[in-house]
C-alpha cells in the first residue's frame, strides 16, 4: 500500500532518523562555505563556494526531494534543464569572451552628433 | 439532401455515452467546465478573437503599404500597428494556435485517456490567457507600444513612448498559461496512454505537441525572466541593460532570442504533427520512416536552442559566436529536411485524394520548403550581412509562420471539424478555400522575397517609389488571403446548423479519435481502448501500398 | 493504510488508481520545476556576464551586503527544509501530529526568513545601496550588481511568498481534515518548497561571499 513501492517511514523517528544527519551536514557545509569565503583562494574562491552549493544542493535533491528513488524518468526530469542551462552559458559566452572590443559592454564611442532632443512623452 | 439521410442513425457509431456538446448546457457549464474537449473550444474562441485583432493590424499596415507616402498612418502609429501585429500574432495566435485548440482536443483522445492529467489547472490556464489577452486588448487601447514585438534595449528600456510596461506584462502573464498547458500536455503523454500505447505507437501529432510542451517549458522562462529585468529597468530605472551604466543591450538580445527562437519551433513542431496526419491519412499510407519522423521532432526541439545567435550577425557579436551559431543553424535544417522528404516519400505510390485538408497540407509542404530553404540562405553570414532588416527576412518567417503554420491549422480544423462537432462542412467550399489561401499567400509574401533582396527595409511606413509595384502586389495578395482566411470561418458555422451528421470516421482515418463517436462523449470512449499495432495502419505493413482497386472516392465523407 | 479509509476523497477524475495520480503529481511538479531551473538560470546568465567583465566592481559590491543576515536566513532556509521535508513523509505515512507540527514549523522558518530579509532590505536602504541617483559606491558597475541583488533576492522572496501560501493552505487543510492526509499534494508542495531553499542555496555564495577574502 505503500505510495511508490519504496517503504515509507514506520514512524516519527524514523523519519526524523534519516533527515536530521542531511539537516547537519547542511549545516556543516553552510558553516565551511561561510568560512572559506575569507580564506585567500584568488580565482578558486569562486569554484569552491560553487561547488559547496552544488554539494548542497545535491543533499536537498537526493535525500529531500527523494531523488535517491529508483525513478529514471524523475532523475532524467530532475537533471534535463541543467542541459540547456549548458547551453546558454556556453553560447552566451562564446560571444562575451570573444567580442571585438568596440563592441564589447562598457565602450561608449564618442558621439558623432550632437545630442537630440526626446521626443514624445514617456507614457509606460 | 433529403431529412432521411440527416436523420438516419450512423451504423459505427457507438450509442452510449452522451455528446460532451449536449451533456451539459447553460454558460456555466461552459466556463467552468475542466473537459479537455470544452477547454479547446474556449481557447479557439478566444484565440479567434485575437487573430481577427492581429489581422487588422496587418490590414491597416498593408493599405498604409499600398503607397509610397504615408496615407494611412503616421510613423509612430505604424509602430505602433507592426508591434501590435507581432505581439498578438505571436503570443496570442501562433504559439497558443495548434497546441492549445487541436492539441487540447485531440491528445487525450489520440492516446486513449479520459481527459489531461490536470483538467483543473487546464482550465486555470485559460483563465491566464484570458487575463494575458486582455492586459494586450488594453495595451492598444491605451495607445500601444513602438518598439517591435522584440522589445529590444536600450529603445524598450529608455527610449520608447509606448506602453511597454503592460506589453511586457501581458506577455509575461500569457507565459504562466503556456508553461501550465506544457506541463499538463507533458504529463498526460507519460502517464495516461492507453494499455499498450508505446511510444513508438504514439501518432506523430502526439510526439509533436509532446516535443513542443518540452520546448515550451524550457524555453519561457526565459522570456519571462527578461520581460522582468526589462520591466525592472524601465520602471525603477535600474541599470541592467544601460550601455552608459555597464550594462551590455547584446545581452538582452542573447536571453531575448533564447526563448525566441525556440518560439519559432513552438509555432511550427505541432504544424509537422498536422501534416503528417493529414498526408498519411488521404495518401492512404502509412508515414514513411515514422521513426525518423520522431527523431527529426526531438532534434529540432533541442538543437532549436542552439541557434537563436543567427538573429545577431549583425548586433557586434562576435565572429566566433557568429560562426557557431551558424554552423549550428545549417545543423537545425537537417532534421525539417528529413521531415519534408519523408512527407513526399510518404505521397509516393499513395491513393492521393485532393480533399482540402490535404490541398492545406500539400502547400503547407511547398510554403514550408521556401521558407526553410530562405533559412538557409539567413543562416550563412555574408547573405544575411546584405538582408538583415529587409522584407527578405519578413517574407522568411511569414513562409514558416503564416505560410507553415497557419495552413496546418486550418487542414488540422477542416480534418477534425467533423469530431470535433460532428458535423460535415461543404467540401467544394473548403478546396476553394485551401487553393485560395496558397495563392492568397503565395501573392503577398513572394513579392517581399524580391523586394527585401533589393533593400527594401522592413518596418519603415515610406519607401522610394522603385518598390511600389513589389507592394501593391503584396497589397492585393492580402486581400486574398484575407478572404481565405474568412471564408472557412463562414462555412465552418455554417456547417454548424445545416452540415449534415458526421459519422465516426468520415475520412476512414486511423487512430484511437476515430473510433469514439463524433462528437466524444465527455468521457471520450465509452469502453476505455487498447492499442495493439503502430499507428497509420492504411495498408498492411509488409503488403506495399494498397492496391488501385480502392473505393471510390466519397468527397462528403462515408456515407452508408 | 489509510488508502482503505476514503478511497475516493483523495482520487481525482482522469485518474484510476491513486499511486498513478500521485506519480503524475510528482512528475508534473518535477517539469514545472525545471521551467523554474530556466528562469534563475536567464537572470543568473547576465549575473554571470557581467561578474566576468566587471570583475572588481561586483566583488567591491559585494562586500557591501550583509553577511550575517545572509548567513542566518540560509540557515533558517535549510532548517524549513529539514522540517518540510519530515511533513511530506510524515503525511505519507499518515502521521497526523507530525505532519501539521512540521508544516506549522515550516511556516514559522519561512516567515522568519522573511522577517530577516525585510530587516536586510532597510539597512540596504539606509545604506544607499539601491542603484539611482545618490548611489553609495563609486564603482561603476557596483550599480549592475545591485540591480541583480534586489531583483535576485525579491523574485526569491516572491516564490517564498507562494510557498508560504501553499503551505499555509495545506496547513489548514490538513488540520480541518478537508484533505486526505493521502493527498500528493503534500509531496508536491515539499518538492517546490526544496526548490526555492536550493535557488538561495546558489544566491548566498554569489550575492553575499564575493570578494570577502
Amino acid at each position: 500500500m505503500t505510495g511508490l513501492g519504496e517503504a515509507a517511514p514506520a514512524g516519527a523517528m524514523a523519519i526524523w532518523r534519516r533527515l536530521l544527519p542531511v539537516w547537519a551536514a547542511l549545516l556543516a557545509l553552510l558553516g565551511a562555505t561561510l568560512a572559506l569565503a575569507y580564506a585567500p583562494l584568488g580565482r578558486f574562491s569562486l569554484v569552491v563556494a560553487l561547488g559547496i552549493a552544488v554539494a548542497k544542493a545535491l543533499l536537498v535533491v537526493l535525500l529531500f526531494m527523494q531523488l535517491r528513488k529508483p525513478d529514471p524518468l524523475l532523475r532524467l526530469t530532475a537533471f534535463a534543464s541543467l542541459l540547456f542551462v549548458a547551453f546558454m552559458l556556453i553560447l552566451t559566452f562564446a560571444d562575451v569572451l570573444t567580442r571585438a572590443a568596440p563592441t564589447q559592454a562598457g565602450t561608449v564611442l564618442p558621439r558623432s552628433g550632437p545630442d537630440l532632443p526626446a521626443m514624445g512623452r514617456r507614457a509606460f | 439532401m433529403s431529412e432521411a439521410l440527416v436523420q438516419r442513425d450512423i451504423p459505427d457509431a457507438p450509442a452510449p455515452g452522451e455528446s460532451y456538446l449536449t451533456a451539459e448546457t447553460g454558460l456555466a457549464s461552459w466556463l467552468l467546465t475542466t473537459d479537455h474537449k470544452r477547454i479547446a473550444l474556449l481557447y479557439m474562441a478566444a484565440i479567434t478573437i485575437f487573430f481577427f485583432l492581429g489581422g487588422a493590424a496587418a490590414v491597416a499596415m498593408r493599405i498604409e503599404l499600398f503607397t509610397p507616402q504615408a496615407d494611412l498612418l503616421s510613423d509612430d502609429a505604424y509602430n505602433r500597428a507592426f508591434t501590435f501585429h507581432g505581439v498578438v500574432m505571436v503570443w496570442f495566435f501562433l504559439l497558443p494556435s495548434i497546441p492549445n485548440i487541436l492539441g487540447n482536443f485531440l491528445l487525450p483522445l489520440m492516446i486513449g485517456a479520459k481527459d489531461l492529467a490536470f483538467p483543473r489547472l487546464n482550465l486555470l490556464s485559460w483563465y491566464i490567457f484570458i487575463i494575458a489577452g486582455t492586459l494586450a486588448i488594453y495595451t492598444l487601447l491605451a495607445g500601444g507600444v513602438d518598439t517591435g514585438w522584440t522589445f529590444y534595449t536600450p529603445l524598450s528600456t529608455a527610449f520608447a513612448n509606448g506602453h511597454v510596461l503592460a506589453a511586457a506584462g501581458a506577455v509575461f502573464i500569457a507565459g504562466f498559461s503556456t508553461i501550465a498547458t506544457a506541463v499538463n500536455f507533458i504529463t498526460t503523454v507519460h502517464l495516461l496512454r492507453a494499455p499498450g500505447m508505446r511510444w513508438f505507437r504514439l501518432p506523430l501529432f502526439v510526439w509533436a505537441i509532446y516535443a513542443t510542451s518540452i520546448v515550451m517549458v524550457l524555453a519561457t522562462p526565459v522570456l519571462a525572466m527578461v520581460l522582468l529585468l526589462i520591466f525592472a529597468e524601465r520602471a525603477f530605472d535600474i541599470p541592467i541593460f544601460d550601455p552608459l551604466r555597464g550594462g551590455d543591450p547584446i545581452l538582452f538580445q542573447h536571453l531575448f532570442w533564447f526563448y525566441s527562437h525556440p518560439a519559432v519551433y513552438i509555432m511550427v513542431l505541432p504544424s509537422f504533427g498536422v501534416i503528417s496526419e493529414l498526408v498519411a491519412c488521404y495518401a492512404r499510407r502509412r508515414v514513411f520512416g515514422y521513426s525518423f519522423m520522431v527523431y527529426a521532432i526531438l532534434w529540432i526541439a533541442l538543437v532549436g536552442f542552439l541557434v537563436w545567435g543567427h538573429h545577431m550577425f549583425v548586433s557586434g557579436q562576435s565572429m566566433l559566436a557568429n560562426l557557431a551559431f551558424s554552423f549550428l543553424s545549417f545543423v537545425v535544417a537537417v532534421p525539417s529536411a528529413i521531415k519534408v522528404f519523408n512527407w513526399t516519400a510518404t505521397l509516393y505510390r499513395g491513393q492521393i485524394v485532393f480533399d482540402a485538408p490535404m490541398i492545406y497540407a500539400l502547400g503547407f509542404i511547398g510554403l514550408f520548403t521556401i521558407g526553410g530553404l530562405t533559412g538557409l540562405f539567413l543562416a550563412s553570414i555574408p547573405v544575411d550581412v546584405h538582408v538583415t532588416d529587409t522584407y527578405f527576412v519578413v517574407a522568411h518567417f511569414h513562409y514558416i509562420m503564416v505560410g507553415g503554420a497557419v495552413s496546418a491549422l486550418y487542414g488540422g480544423l477542416a480534418f477534425w471539424w467533423p469530431k470535433i462537432t460532428g458535423r460535415l462542412y461543404p467540401e467544394g467550399w473548403a478546396r476553394f478555400g485551401a487553393v485560395m489561401m496558397f495563392f492568397g499567400f503565395s501573392f503577398t509574401f513572394f513579392p517581399m522575397f524580391v523586394m527585401g533582396f533589393l533593400g527594401m527595409p522592413r518596418r519603415y511606413h515610406v519607401y522610394v517609389p522603385e518598390f511600389q509595384v513589389w507592394h501593391v502586389l503584396a497589397s492585393a495578395g492580402a486581400v486574398v488571403l484575407a478572404a481565405a482566411y474568412l471564408l472557412p470561418m463562414g462555412y465552418f458555422a455554417w456547417s454548424l446548423v445545416w452540415g449534415r451528421r458526421a459519422p465516426a470516421n468520415p475520412w476512414e482515418a486511423t487512430g484511437l479519435e476515430w473510433q469514439t463517436a463524433s462528437p466524444p462523449p465527455v468521457e471520450n470512449f465509452v469502453t476505455p481502448p487498447v492499442v495493439t499495432q503502430a499507428p497509420y495502419g492504411y495498408h498492411p505493413e509488409d503488403a506495399g501500398p494498397p492496391a488501385l482497386d480502392r473505393a471510390a472516392h466519397r468527397p462528403q465523407g462515408h456515407q452508408p | 493504510m489509510s488508502d482503505a479509509a476514503m478511497p475516493g476523497a483523495a482520487l481525482r477524475k482522469p485518474w484510476r488508481s491513486l499511486r498513478r495520480q500521485r506519480e503524475a503529481a510528482g512528475f508534473g511538479l518535477w517539469v514545472f520545476l525545471g521551467s523554474e531551473v530556466m528562469f534563475f538560470a536567464c537572470a543568473l546568465t547576465g549575473y554571470a556576464v557581467y561578474r566576468t567583465l566587471w570583475s572588481e566592481d561586483f566583488a567591491a559590491a559585494a562586500r557591501e551586503t550583509n553577511v550575517v543576515y545572509g548567513t542566518l536566513n540560509t540557515a533558517i532556509l535549510l532548517t524549513s527544509s529539514l522540517t518540510m521535508a519530515a511533513a511530506a513523509e510524515g503525511a505519507r505515512a499518515g502521521l497526523r501530529r507530525l505532519t501539521l507540527a512540521c508544516l506549522a514549523a515550516t511556516i514559522a522558518f519561512g516567515l522568519a526568513f522573511l522577517v530577516v530579509k525585510g530587516f536586510e532590505y532597510r539597512e540596504d536602504i539606509e545604506k544607499h545601496l539601491v542603484p539611482g541617483p545618490g548611489f553609495a559606491l563609486e564603482a561603476a558597475a557596483a550599480q549592475v550588481f545591485f540591480a541583480f541583488y534586489w531583483l535576485l533576492t525579491g523574485v526569491h522572496a516572491l516564490h517564498m511568498s507562494i510557498g508560504l501560501g501553499v503551505t499555509g493552505t495545506l496547513l489548514w487543510q490538513a488540520w480541518r481534515r478537508r484533505r486526505p492526509l493521502r493527498s500528493p499534494a503534500f509531496e508536491a508542495a515539499g518538492l517546490y518548497w526544496h526548490f526555492v531553499d536550493i535557488v538561495w542555496i546558489f544566491l548566498y555564495p554569489l550575492l553575499y561571499l564575493a570578494g570577502r577574502s
